[in-house]
């Protein structure tokens, strides 16, 4: 890569990349715990997608029964720390919060539940749940993020025998590997990691099903199989000068930084994220952080269309990333390296069969701005050459087909959820998807065993 | 212009906000800093026979995160030499002749340590003197305190030492430790006392350390009850004030004492009949600058309300006090619920289903639940709001034309009159002759 950005201090590190949002100390939790109107029915338990029980475990926090909290929290979400930290509460449970319509600023619900959880691991993780007795079974679970260890919990605790198998040699998917920094650490998702496992549940890394061990194999091996692989590859741009060097995927640079090993992750002066959804966001403020002089993110429809969280929008912004609307890259420059980005303007035109206003380039329009790197954040495509393999399996729109109700796929042992079920959602509806897919395999097991 | 001024039993001050004798009025140091503040009085921390204190004296209660709901102490009464403080308050009231200098008393049971007392307190120069019958610990085991309090008798006969002799006014402070509070009053005002100072702190434990298993407060591992004061425990001084006030007998002024933290707090003790009122937990927490806000907050509220003086606001609510026989049976309420306000909090449908008389419905509209009051269920008990958090939206809506009356003394009477016994039957009769429902 051409002009690498400069290396920052250990310091200047660690106070970009610090929490966004601290811990709340004892008393202020309390005192916020104290705010909440422990309303009936709530509709911040609906509107969180594992339903967790939120006035019971804040009124738990206020009254001191933590222990208890953390429970009623981890009864409905086994990444409830992860979630704690990283759920987009202000579209979520926050945004539910009645005190919305009080006009008075909702209850911190993410802040109170990583206190509990918090607390919980503080503690040395009590033993609050206790599994069954073991009833023969085993259950492969692929993959260790959000919706394998959802359902592997689960699973384990109705007294199944489960196995992970997880690519990665550090297991907990996009838990330990593709949420920014500021957010969550690695050492939060091998918190989760490890709860799942005390309850017995085996996690075996560096497997690649299809590769190190075959798909038919392991499934033979158990009497059901969990599919909760994520997505595959970033989305390529299909457009000149994407193998130079210096683009990435924005993946593959998340990744990088979360092995916080800050000065080895390869940053250029000049950055240009392509795309505007929250993977944009992290890729664009992450290498803002690691000291890039100047980020800007290219979209090619307008701000309306954008699928970042407003919140994420503003974040980015705070961080002096420059927005360019109704802009699509045409090509990238360089002879090896990255040196520049030619881009079109757009227009919108009419919506789309989906509704959304399409892009119409704008001719002549033509520019190019000169960027050392190039970071591709427009989707990731589904691991479909992998799924297809799977008998009876079927692949639509790059998502796993499911019956909604159990989760099951079209081969009947097998089941799916998370991102790969959904195209790409939070890491709340995976752990929902896992906890429920939990259940549609013990109810197909069960039905098998009569 | 408003006029705060006061007269309570012939002791007058600028405005009816003193400090009750506790801590804040210990030293001439902090009743002058107060009256630099502009508090209208101050009642000197009990001085008296010979005391030591302990550590710790203070336990408080928390409630729902906020600090001080009810504060209670054992400290006793001032560990100051008479002579100390006699010196103080005579320069103190020089300092400040406008304002009022009651000075608290407490001595063991003989007339002549009464007599000396009290003409020592006279030559200080103070406006009043203010009879500590109420102190419920320390003091009480040695014969003091609300010892004396707790029998109308001797609070009669320790009265009487000090009015036998007084020059000033002499206020007697009672204790609420006791079942009827009428009766030390009574006993006061037989023994000429000026007025009533009420109430004295009430008998608490204030709760256990759940991870020391102490209680609280500790003195090196020994607790015991204390005088519990503070915001919580004004709806108790209100009533005993109202009680005093009404009663036929007494016919005495009134210093109101007991968790008053604002204006708000000692417009409702003036409303139940107080001349001045008396403050501790709040200064305690919060210092002699609250009198400020007390002061304006009064002013206002008078403005606002068109009351020149005090004198037209003084026992202004007290006609409404009556007996639960003579409320109108036929007054029926239902509770409103205004959907534009409602945040669907759903905390009115909760509390009638489990703890009140179930006629709301929660009926689930467009992702909300929807609470809808079954009026022809509703038996008007006013639950539901106040558990509701938003100001105005569910309000208690008057259905009688108030045209007809029937309490439960005429009803009784008529059925005495009518031959009838009171039975089920027949209340269920005159129920139902007016549509009353009970579910």
């Amino acid at each position: 890569m051409n002009n690498l950005a400069a290396k920052l201090s250990p310091e200047q590190y660690e106070n970009n990349f610090a929490e966004i949002h601290p811990p709340f100390s004892h008393n202020s939790a309390v005192a916020e715990a104290n705010r909440c109107l422990y309303c009936y029915d709530s509709p911040c338990t609906k509107a969180c997608p594992t339903h967790i029980d939120i006035p019971a475990f804040i009124k738990k926090i206020a009254s001191g029964n933590l222990l208890g909290s953390a429970k009623t929290i981890l009864e409905s979400n086994w990444s409830a720390l992860t979630c704690a930290k990283a759920c987009p509460v202000q579209v979520l449970c926050e945004g539910a919060c009645v005190y919305n319509d009080k006009e008075e600023p909702a209850i911190q619900i993410g802040r109170l539940q990583r206190f509990a959880i918090d607390n919980y691991f503080k503690s040395g993780m009590p033993k609050l749940f206790s599994p069954k007795e073991k009833n023969g079974k085993s259950v492969g679970v692929i993959g260790s993020g959000p919706a394998g260890l959802a359902c592997a919990a689960e699973l384990s605790l109705l007294g199944y025998k489960v196995t992970i198998y997880e690519a990665n040699k550090i297991p907990g998917g996009l838990n330990t590997w593709g949420i920014a920094p500021y957010k969550t650490r690695q050492a939060d998702s091998l918190k989760e990691v490890e709860l799942v496992k005390s309850f017995g549940v085996e996690i075996k890394t560096e497997i690649l099903v299809g590769k190190t061990i075959s798909f038919e194999k392991l499934s033979k091996t158990h009497d059901a199989v969990f599919i909760g692989i994520g997505l595959g590859e970033s989305t390529n741009l299909k457009i000149p000068g994407e193998e130079l060097n210096g683009v990435v995927n924005a993946i593959d640079f998340i990744e990088e930084v979360k092995k916080e090993k800050w000065d080895s992750v390869k940053v250029g002066k000049r950055v240009a994220v392509i795309g505007a959804g929250n993977t944009s966001i992290d890729a664009a403020t992450e290498s803002k952080r690691l000291g890039a002089d100047e980020v800007m993110i290219l979209y090619r429809r307008s701000r309306e269309e954008m699928s970042a969280y407003d919140f994420e929008f503003e974040l980015a912004k705070n961080d002096g990333v420059i927005f360019h609307f109704l802009t699509a890259p045409k090509r990238i420059i360089g002879n090896s390296s990255v040196e520049g980005i030619e881009c079109t303007k757009m227009k919108l035109g009419e919506p789309d069969e989906k509704g959304k206003r399409k892009p119409i380039e704008i001719p002549g329009s033509e520019f190019v701005m000169p960027v050392d790197m190039v970071i591709k954040a427009i989707g990731q495509s589904a691991k479909t050459k992998f799924l297809n393999s799977i008998t009876g399996l079927q692949v639509e729109n790059g998502r796993v087909v499911v019956n909604p109700d159990n989760y099951q796929t079209g081969n009947e042992k097998v089941f799916a959820g998370g991102d790969c079920i959904n195209g790409g959602k939070e890491v709340v509806n995976a752990a929902y998807d896992g906890k429920m897919a939990a259940h549609g395999i013990d109810g197909y097991l069960n039905k098998t065993a009569l | 212009m408003i006029d705060l001024s006061i007269d309570c039993g012939g002791i007058k001050s600028p405005n009816p906000f003193w400090l009750a004798s506790a801590p804040p009025s210990n030293s001439a140091y902090q009743n002058c800093k107060a009256f630099e503040q502009g508090w209208g009085g101050t009642v000197w921390k009990t001085i008296g026979e010979p005391v030591m204190n302990v550590c710790n004296r203070y336990g408080s209660i928390d409630y729902n995160g906020q600090k001080i709901a009810g504060l209670n102490n054992i400290e006793l009464i001032s560990d100051r030499p008479i002579e100390i403080n006699m010196k103080e308050i005579a320069e103190t009231k020089k300092l400040w002749p406008d304002r009022a200098v009651v000075v608290s008393l407490m001595v063991e049971s003989k007339k002549e340590s009464w007599h000396d007392i009290v003409k020592r307190t006279i030559d200080t120069g103070a406006d009043g003197i203010e009879l500590n019958y109420g102190c419920p610990h320390g003091m009480s085991e040695r014969g003091m305190g609300s010892a004396v309090g707790q029998v109308p008798e001797y609070c009669k006969m320790i009265t009487e030492w000090v009015t036998e002799i007084s020059t000033i006014p002499v206020l007697v402070k009672l204790t609420p430790n006791v079942s009827n509070i009428v009766m030390p009053a009574r006993a006061a005002k037989a023994a000429k006392a000026s007025g009533i100072s009420l109430i004295n702190t009430i008998n608490s434990i204030m709760g256990i350390d759940l991870n020391t298993l102490k209680i609280k407060p500790s003195v090196a591992g020994k607790s015991s009850h204390g005088g519990f004061a503070g915001p919580a425990v004004k709806p108790i001084a209100l009533h005993m004030v109202s009680q005093v006030a009404l009663d036929k007998e007494v016919k005495l002024p009134i210093s109101g004492i007991g968790g008053i933290s604002n204006w708000q707090d000692a417009l409702e003790f003036i409303l139940l009949g107080a001349s001045s009122v008396q403050v501790c937990t709040a200064v305690m927490h919060y210092g002699f600058r609250i009198v400020k806000d007390m002061i304006e907050g009064l002013t206002f509220w008078m403005e606002e309300k068109g009351f020149h003086s005090l004198d037209e606001v003084r026992g202004k609510a007290l006609p409404q006090i009556d007996d639960f026989g003579n409320f109108n049976l036929l007054h029926k309420t239902v509770a409103r619920i205004d959907q534009a306000k409602c945040i669907h909090c759903n905390l009115c449908y909760i509390a009638c289903e489990d703890g009140a008389h179930q006629c709301i419905d929660l009926i689930p509209e467009n992702g909300h639940t929807k609470t809808i009051v079954r009026e022809s269920d509703c038996v008007g008990c006013d639950l539901c709001s106040i558990v509701c958090p938003v100001e105005g939206c569910i309000s208690m809506v008057r259905l009688d034309d108030g045209k007809e009356q029937k309490t439960w003394n005429e009803l009784t009477n008529d059925f005495k009159n009518e031959g009838k016994e009171l039975t089920w039957e027949n209340l269920g009769e005159f129920q139902k002759k007016y549509g009353i429902v009970i579910h």
